[in-house]
This record gives structure tokens, sequence and C-alpha cells, in this order.
């Protein structure tokens, strides 16, 4: 059986997938889903052939920014958007990692005037030996993928 | 280059360095130009540093210009709970320029955003010193007569050192050739090894100062704090291994120079400063000049 059949089918909206299990959570904080009012569907743990166990989410009635949907990037750039339109797929977007990322990341370094003031964040996405860093406009230090804690 | 703030030295290109460089030269050569009369520099050291803030007022003062200030956080607003941010708009109004150092990594870059005056900083915490690095260029430039294909010794403490990791990112850019020697628990962090690597320049680590430094160029010195180590064992075990000793020059190079950003504790012996090839504390007036040179430039003066 189909996977997207496994979480209820919505009529307009977007779907998240792709998602590896393991970072549903994540991605979860990050897109804001408790504020979001209308219909929402999450699965966890489906079978995927690529991923072994992969996550869904839908939301029935929103189309997203792009500059939302690229803050998934960070945590999963595998993640798939589309876009619903009368139960169709009318549109599978990629992933793209921006370049920048402001706000919603905390900086790792204690020291960091982002952790001491009312300084909002921000970053200059690096990449080393195919693992994503955010190196900080402020302080200069590079928080890595595995320690990206989200601003709520 | 007017009313451009100085961060940190990576905002800076190989030209700025030479341009600073250059009007540094120019007023080693000649000291007496007022070029700040009628300006009003303020000092803003949120935390202590004596040697950074009289080499500043020093500055200010031979350009004929004033100063107004603090030396440390408890003689400011801030012990009352004013945030940064307040205390740089109010003084932004004060002064022409703001030279700042505070413990905060990343304050002098927000400092740069709310003021409307250049911001110099004078230290962030462990991350940026960007005129320790410039006076540290000039220096280099001046001894060797360029900063192209030199071979350096970096000694001491070159894990938490911000001064050698400013330099070694300044100087990469020139062809060098690197040795390190340090404690093995004070190594230069791999993230800047990994950056010589992309560059294609060559290093080479040391455990201690031996022979090697016979090839040295340039051997900076840094101080190895007893409070890096959690066992003070391990400080009593190494603390000997990186004392520069004035019989240890004997057969180096004729134009090699020994720096270090200063305070000295007993990392070089003090035998060595009779030496012609110890230049610490010319070093250390260098940084006058440089300081000049920056405030000038960063007031659109020169």
């Amino acid at each position: 059986m189909k996977s997207e059949l496994t979480v209820k089918a919505i009529e307009n909206g977007t779907v998240i997938d792709h998602i590896q299990a393991e970072n549903l959570y994540k991605i979860i904080s990050i897109i804001g889903i408790e504020q979001i009012e209308t219909e929402v569907f999450i699965g966890n743990n489906l079978d995927s052939k690529k991923y072994g166990k992969k996550a869904i989410i839908k939301i029935a009635d929103k189309f997203p920014s792009m500059d939302d949907v690229n803050k998934i990037a960070l945590i999963d750039p595998n993640a798939v958007i589309n876009i619903i339109k009368d139960f169709k797929v009318v549109e599978k977007k990629q992933v793209v990692l921006p370049e920048k990322i402001k706000k919603f990341v905390k900086c790792i370094n204690p020291k960091c005037i982002t952790n001491h003031e009312d300084v909002e964040t921000s970053f200059k996405v690096v990449k080393k030996d195919g693992k994503i860093g955010l190196k900080c406009y402020y302080c200069e230090k590079v928080t890595g993928q595995n320690n990206i804690e989200i601003i709520k | 280059m007017k009313n451009k703030s100085l961060i940190s030295i990576n905002d800076f290109s190989k030209e700025d360095y030479f341009n600073i460089l250059n009007l540094a030269e120019e007023f080693r050569q000649n000291p007496n130009q007022k070029l700040l009369e009628n300006h009003i520099v303020a000092s803003l050291f949120f935390e202590p540093s004596t040697r950074t803030r009289l080499s500043f007022e020093t500055a200010v003062q031979k350009l004929g210009g004033r100063v107004i200030g603090f030396s440390e956080a408890s003689n400011s607003s801030t012990s009352k709970g004013e945030s940064l941010k307040d205390t740089i708009l109010t003084v932004s109004r004060y002064a022409d320029l703001i030279v700042m150092r505070h413990p905060i990594e990343g304050s002098a870059r927000h400092a740069s955003e709310v003021s409307d005056k250049p911001i110099i900083n004078a230290g962030d915490g462990s991350n940026q010193h960007p005129t320790q690095c410039l006076l540290d260029l000039y220096s280099i430039r001046k001894t060797q007569g360029t900063l192209e294909n030199l071979n350096l010794f970096l000694v001491g403490d070159l894990k938490y050192g911000r001064t050698v990791h400013s330099l070694l990112m300044a100087i990469a850019q020139f062809n060098p050739v690197f040795n390190f020697v340090s404690p093995p628990s004070l190594r230069m962090p791999t993230e800047y090894k990994d950056h010589l690597e992309e560059l294609g320049v060559k290093y080479y680590e040391h455990d201690d100062l031996n022979e090697n430094i016979n090839h040295a160029d340039i051997i900076y010195v840094t101080r190895v704090q007893k409070e890096r180590f959690s066992d003070p064992m391990d400080y009593e075990k190494v603390k000997n291994a990186y004392i520069l000793k004035n019989k240890m020059l004997d057969n180096t190079k004729s134009n090699l120079k020994i720096m270090h950003p200063l305070p000295r504790v007993n990392e070089i012996s003090t035998d060595v400063d009779k030496n012609e090839k110890a230049y610490y504390f010319d070093q250390a007036e260098n940084g006058v000049y440089t300081r000049m040179a920056i405030m000038a430039t960063m007031l659109g003066l020169k």
C-alpha cells in the first residue's frame, strides 16, 4: 500500500514528504505547526523503501512561503514539498539550503551576544565534509548540524 | 573607508591591510599630525585591559584628540543593568568614534549595527582583536620587509590564543610556512589547520622548542596559562618546555625577530631582552602608530 494513503488525503494544501522519521519533531518545531489552525495530519515511522522509516506531514489549505520551506533543508535536505489541489499534486519542490539563516536558530556559543542581549541571531550557512554548519554573524563560531536548536 | 567600523580581521582584504600598514609607517615617521583635534574618542572598556587601553589613548592624544570613557564595567552604567545597545546609542551621541573591549563575543558587531559612529573592536571575548593583528602585521612587514614567504613559529597556547588565530588567518594569504609549538592539549584547532590545507599552506607541529627555530623568520610567543589545565600537574610538566632562552638563539637567522603580544610572564627569559632579535617592546610601540592609522582611516581623515 502506498504510504500517502496511510495518512488521510487532503483536498488542498501542502504535503511535506520523505522526512527521515528521526527528523520529524525538529521539523514540526521549525514550521510552527502549533500555530496552524487548519487540519494537520502527521504520520511517523511509515515504511519507506528509501529510508526504512519515514514521516509525512499534511497541512490543509496552507501554502507556505519558500523561505519557510527552505528552513526544513537545515534539518532534512531530502524532504520534498508537494502542493496539492483537488487531491492532486500540482507542484513538487525539493527543499533548497538557504545561504543565510535568521532568527529561528540559537547560537551554540554561550558567550555570544545573541544569548545575552535582545539580538536576533544571524548565520551564514557553511558546508564542511557534507555536513552543514551555521557560522554566527556575531561571534563567528560555527553551530554544527547536530547542535541546531530552534528558538521558540 | 569613512565611518566604516573595524570589527573582525576577516572583513579586511589584503589591500585594506596595506593601506593601514602604509599609513602606520607614515605616522611613525611623522607622528606630529593633529588630525583628531576637535574630535572626541570614547574608550569603553567593559573589561580591563590596561595595555590595549593605554595604547589607544596614547594614539588619540598623539593625534590631538580627547578621550572619554571607563576602564572597567563596574565604573559604567552596565553595572546598573543598562543594555549594551543603550550604552552605545548614548555614547554615540557624545563621541565621534568608539573603541570598545567587551567580554561577550559579537558585542562589537552588534554595537556597529546600533551606532552611526565608527566602532573599533578592541577585543570581544575570545573572538576577535583586529588592532592587535594589524600591529602584528605591521611589525612583521617592518622587520622582514615583506609579508610574503615567511617561516613563522607560533609558540604557547595555540588552542585558545585569539591573537595567534587572527595572525594565522591574515598571514595565510601570503604563502607562509607555519610551525606550531605547543603542549598536546593546547594544539592549534583543527578548523585552522583545515583552512591552511585548503589554501595549500604548509605547517608542522612540535611538542617543544628545539633547533628547528634556526629556520624561523618570526617566533611569536604567547603565554601558556595555568588555568587552561584541568590538572595542575599537567601544567607543571609542560611549563618549562616553552620558555625561550637567549642561548637557544645562537644559530638562528640574522633577520629573526621574536614577538609577543604581552604581558609576558616567564615564557621569554629576561636574558633575551638585550638580544637585538627581541622585538616585543618595539611591537608594543608599533601598536600606537597602527592604532593612529586605524582611527584616522575610520574617520576618513586620511
